[in-house]
């Protein structure tokens, strides 16, 4: 079970994860040095992986091209499907890989410059893996929310900027 | 082609009656001019949540509308919301109001407050009004013909009435107490003995207390305490409540007002003749809000609260020194260091570096001093509000021969 303190330090980072260690101490109440302390032990354990920037692709227009990828697989005795979605995961073009219930069993998401590229990795690097019995893929065609983040725009709400 | 603004006849008699030409008009419309005709502010001014109310309760909205439930409800309300409203008034304060006899919905708690004062005063009869106050209140008594009377709260007392204000304040003339806590502008809510107090003060002398709780849901600091938890005072309490802040539904209009039978039933008198019924739609939104809008209250809530300690840290460390706001979503430091009336300060801080607060005197006399900042506003904006802030504050110390604070360091 993570620590009080440590649940509350996460909740501010995922908001923001430019506040400083002093600033997140300020918005909880709590001592500048404790929740320092907290942030690189959490760091140093792997509880914080890292600090990423939110970027719309809708606007940033870089022309990549992402496939959802429907994979069936056959699990190993002794790894369930732990080794299969290894061999998958160490791709760096996969972004996301999901043990899923259902019809399938991984589901992947993939990233490339082009419908050639995706297309040559389904062709030559997924399919062929022996475990892999079948594939269906998805090409992403907008993404409306990403992470808990709304992409498309929105005229938003207008407040008066002076009321009683 | 020409249009005259006279009027087409020339009577004797002014248009406008006597009481409305001579109400003041609100210091915050004056100060709303001067922001809209500027670019790139930074708006500390604003006085409703910054949060799109909450999906679930929309849809609710939308799938009123798509039901075709377009008509008018009944005046008090639709029974399904009243008999919610009784539920959270029971699970918040653990008295019960009668949904049919003792609640009545409104249109915001705004048109509560007028009704509760038509309904009450006689002319030349006297309602007591804190000062600094939600702009509303003494302007609403003098349309109903009543006079305000103002009484100081002040941080000292944790800008709470004190029992002596009030026993000074109090004639024969007096039939109620106005009071709004969490309180906006100061951000000051009230404890248990406070409540008491006045509880008691209020029974003495046989006042009705109007009490505008709709803040206080968003309390930070204990348990939130309405004065409908207290049995004693319920013949003389008339509840205001509303889904604005709370809830983030301040377009939707709708509030509330739970009382005694009697004063209910006549303040439905007015209602009907004047309103007929709150919008059906946001009605229909609200049983949901009540039913299952906890949670995300709950998270809004928890924002306010780490924005709150944000702006109290950084006001109090540049000299603007504030009492930690309890409740709302304000803050109300004072800006006496500085040397600037609270006029000046807003006007030139708008003027020099764009942030817009609102004067304290917007509130009443009582807020000569200080100015209104609210926290209903994205931790950036605050954060770069607060550097403007501070950059203003230095300017303006500098020229008036005082020490300088420490410059403000991004923490």
């Amino acid at each position: 079970m993570i620590s009080s303190i440590r649940k509350k330090i996460l909740e501010v980072l995922e908001k923001d994860a430019r506040l400083t260690p002093r600033e997140a101490a300020i918005l909880l109440s709590e001592d500048e040095n404790l929740v320092a302390g907290e942030i690189a032990a959490m760091e140093a354990e792997g509880i914080i992986l890292g600090y990423k920037t939110i970027v719309n692709p809708e606007r940033v227009r870089d022309d990549k091209v992402a496939c959802l990828i429907e994979v069936s697989v056959q699990p190993e005795r002794g790894h369930g499907f732990d080794k299969i979605a290894e061999r998958i995961y160490r791709f760096p073009e996969v972004r996301s890989v999901y043990l899923v219930s259902g019809g399938y069993d991984l589901l992947i998401v993939i990233e490339g410059q082009s419908l050639r590229e995706i297309a040559d990795f389904v062709i030559e690097k997924l399919s062929v893996l022996p475990n892999v019995r079948s594939t269906a893929s998805h090409f992403l065609l907008k993404k409306y929310k990403e992470l808990g983040t709304i992409l498309v725009e929105s005229d938003g709400q207008e407040r008066i900027p002076v009321s009683p | 082609m020409k249009v005259s603004t006279l009027p087409q006849t020339q009577s004797r008699k002014p248009r406008v009656n006597q009481t409305v030409a001579d109400l003041p008009p609100s210091g915050i419309r004056r100060f709303f001019d001067l922001v809209v005709s500027r670019q790139g502010v930074i708006s500390l001014g604003v006085g409703e949540p910054d949060f799109v109310t909450p999906w679930h309760i929309c849809e609710a909205g939308i799938h009123s509308l798509e039901s075709g439930r377009t008509s008018y409800t009944s005046n008090s309300g639709l029974l399904a919301l009243r008999e919610e409203i009784a539920q959270y008034l029971e699970a918040t304060t653990g008295n019960r109001y009668d949904p049919v006899k003792e609640i009545l919905i409104t249109v915001g708690a705004s048109e509560a407050v007028d009704l509760i004062f038509r309904t009450l005063l006689e002319p030349g009869d006297e309602v007591i009004v804190i000062d600094p106050s939600f702009v509303a209140y003494p302007a609403l008594v003098t349309l109903a013909g009543g006079i305000p009377v103002r009484i100081a709260t002040r941080p000292e007392y944790g800008f709470a009435p004190r029992r002596e204000d009030l026993d000074r304040a109090v004639s024969p003339r007096t039939r109620a107490l106005m009071l709004n806590y969490p309180n906006n502008p100061t951000g000051a809510a009230l404890s248990r003995d406070q409540i008491e107090e006045i509880a008691d003060f209020v029974t003495r002398n046989d006042l009705i207390l109007i009490s505008d709780e709709i803040y206080l849901p968003l309390t930070y600091e204990g348990d939130p305490i309405s004065f409908a938890s207290l049995p004693a005072v319920r013949n003389h309490l008339v509840l205001l409540h509303g889904f604005s802040k709370a809830w983030a539904m301040t377009g939707w209009r709708l509030g509330f007002a739970a009382g005694p039978p009697d004063l209910i039933a006549a303040m439905t008198k007015i209602h009907q003749y004047a309103i007929m019924c709150p919008p059906t739609m946001a009605q229909h939104a609200a049983v949901e809000a009540l039913k299952n809008g906890h949670k995300e209250v709950e998270s809004m809530r928890l924002e306010y609260d780490r924005r709150r300690r944000f702006i109290s840290h950084h006001l109090n460390r540049m000299g603007l020194t504030c009492m930690i706001p309890q409740g709302a979503f304000y803050v109300f430091p004072s800006i006496q260091s500085t040397g600037l009336s609270s006029q000046e300060f807003a006007e030139r801080l708008l003027d020099e570096y764009n942030v817009a607060v609102v004067p304290g005197t917007a509130f009443g006399e009582c807020g000569e001093g200080y100015i209104r900042c609210s926290y209903a506003t994205s931790l950036d904006a605050l954060r770069e509000a607060l550097r403007r802030i501070e950059a203003f504050v230095t300017d303006h110390r500098s020229t008036t021969g005082e020490t300088n604070p420490p410059p403000f360091r991004e923490p």
